[in-house]
């Protein structure tokens, strides 16, 4: 039941946050480009404020796999590396927490670029 | 012509047109995007769940493998050209989640590898991840900056 609990509190979560970003594509001229800067800046910013951590305990990967959560994990990495190295951590905290991410889209990316043809669109 | 049944009232036309054109496609394009959204992140949550409980990871490898794993999946669908309809019937529910950002870098990087492996597939991985990482990286060091100076 709490397993139940918490995937359906993931599934709304997420949905929201998802519908919020079609809110903007439907209703400003905003780019996916410019409405995916504004949700990393958000979760940033949510993050720094000490508001997004407690959503991301309420609903886990609804609050961490959106991209404002990416914003929330450079924000957390930034913040606990400064607690163990110092202000160093201000500039290694970030990508560090970031790191799995954005790694394996560098390399898989390359690898599905270089494996497949380009397809008309 | 019969002139009166020519519309030269701008205000009657718009509200004619608005009376015969199907509804406004906002409450479908927002559930569709809210329940694909949705989708991927409880996958997200199995993904971490099975790499805790299987796996023997801690919170921070599990939500490594989150990552990297719907990064994996995003981008093996973008080359077999899947994600595209994802993208086109999901809107905002495949791009705002992590997927979005892979698929933004896989799909520029195929489409440009033409142009050559460092300037066309190399550079284009970055055309719109790049912003991202900008500003998502200066905000934080921002922060950490401020943090350090001022609450430690």
């Amino acid at each position: 039941m709490s397993l139940l609990w918490m995937y359906l509190k993931v599934f709304l979560v997420g949905g929201a946050l998802c519908a919020i970003g079609e809110l903007l594509v439907l209703r400003t001229r905003l780019t996916p480009a410019r409405i995916l800067v504004c949700y990393i800046l958000t979760g940033v910013l949510l993050s720094a404020v000490g508001l997004y951590g407690p959503l991301a305990d309420f609903a886990g990967a609804g609050a961490t796999v959106p991209l404002t959560g990416f914003g929330h994990a450079l924000c957390q990495g930034v913040m606990s590396a400064v607690d163990e190295i110092g202000f160093i951590g201000a500039f290694t905290g970030g990508l560090s927490a970031t790191a799995g991410g954005i790694a394996a889209a560098v390399f898989f990316g390359t690898l599905i670029a270089l494996a497949f043809k380009p397809r008309a669109k | 012509m019969d002139k009166q049944r020519v519309h030269t009232n701008p205000q009657h036309y718009s509200w004619l047109t608005e009376q015969l054109s199907p509804p406004s496609p906002l409450g479908a394009g927002l559930g569709r995007a809210f329940w694909v959204g949705g989708l991927i992140c409880v996958l997200g949550q199995a993904i971490a769940d099975a790499g805790v409980h299987w796996l023997d990871m801690n919170a921070r490898a599990a939500s490594s493998l989150t990552s990297i794993s719907l990064v994996f999946l995003t981008a093996l669908l973008t080359g077999v050209g899947v994600f595209d309809k994802l993208g086109k019937y999901a809107g905002a529910g495949s791009f705002v989640p992590i997927t979005g950002f892979a698929n933004a870098m896989v799909s520029p990087a195929l489409e440009f590898r033409r142009e050559g492996l460092v300037l066309g597939l190399g550079a284009r991985l970055f055309s719109i991840a790049g912003p991202v990482l900008v500003y998502g990286i200066g905000a934080s060091v921002l922060v950490g900056v401020i943090y350090a100076l001022f609450f430690h």
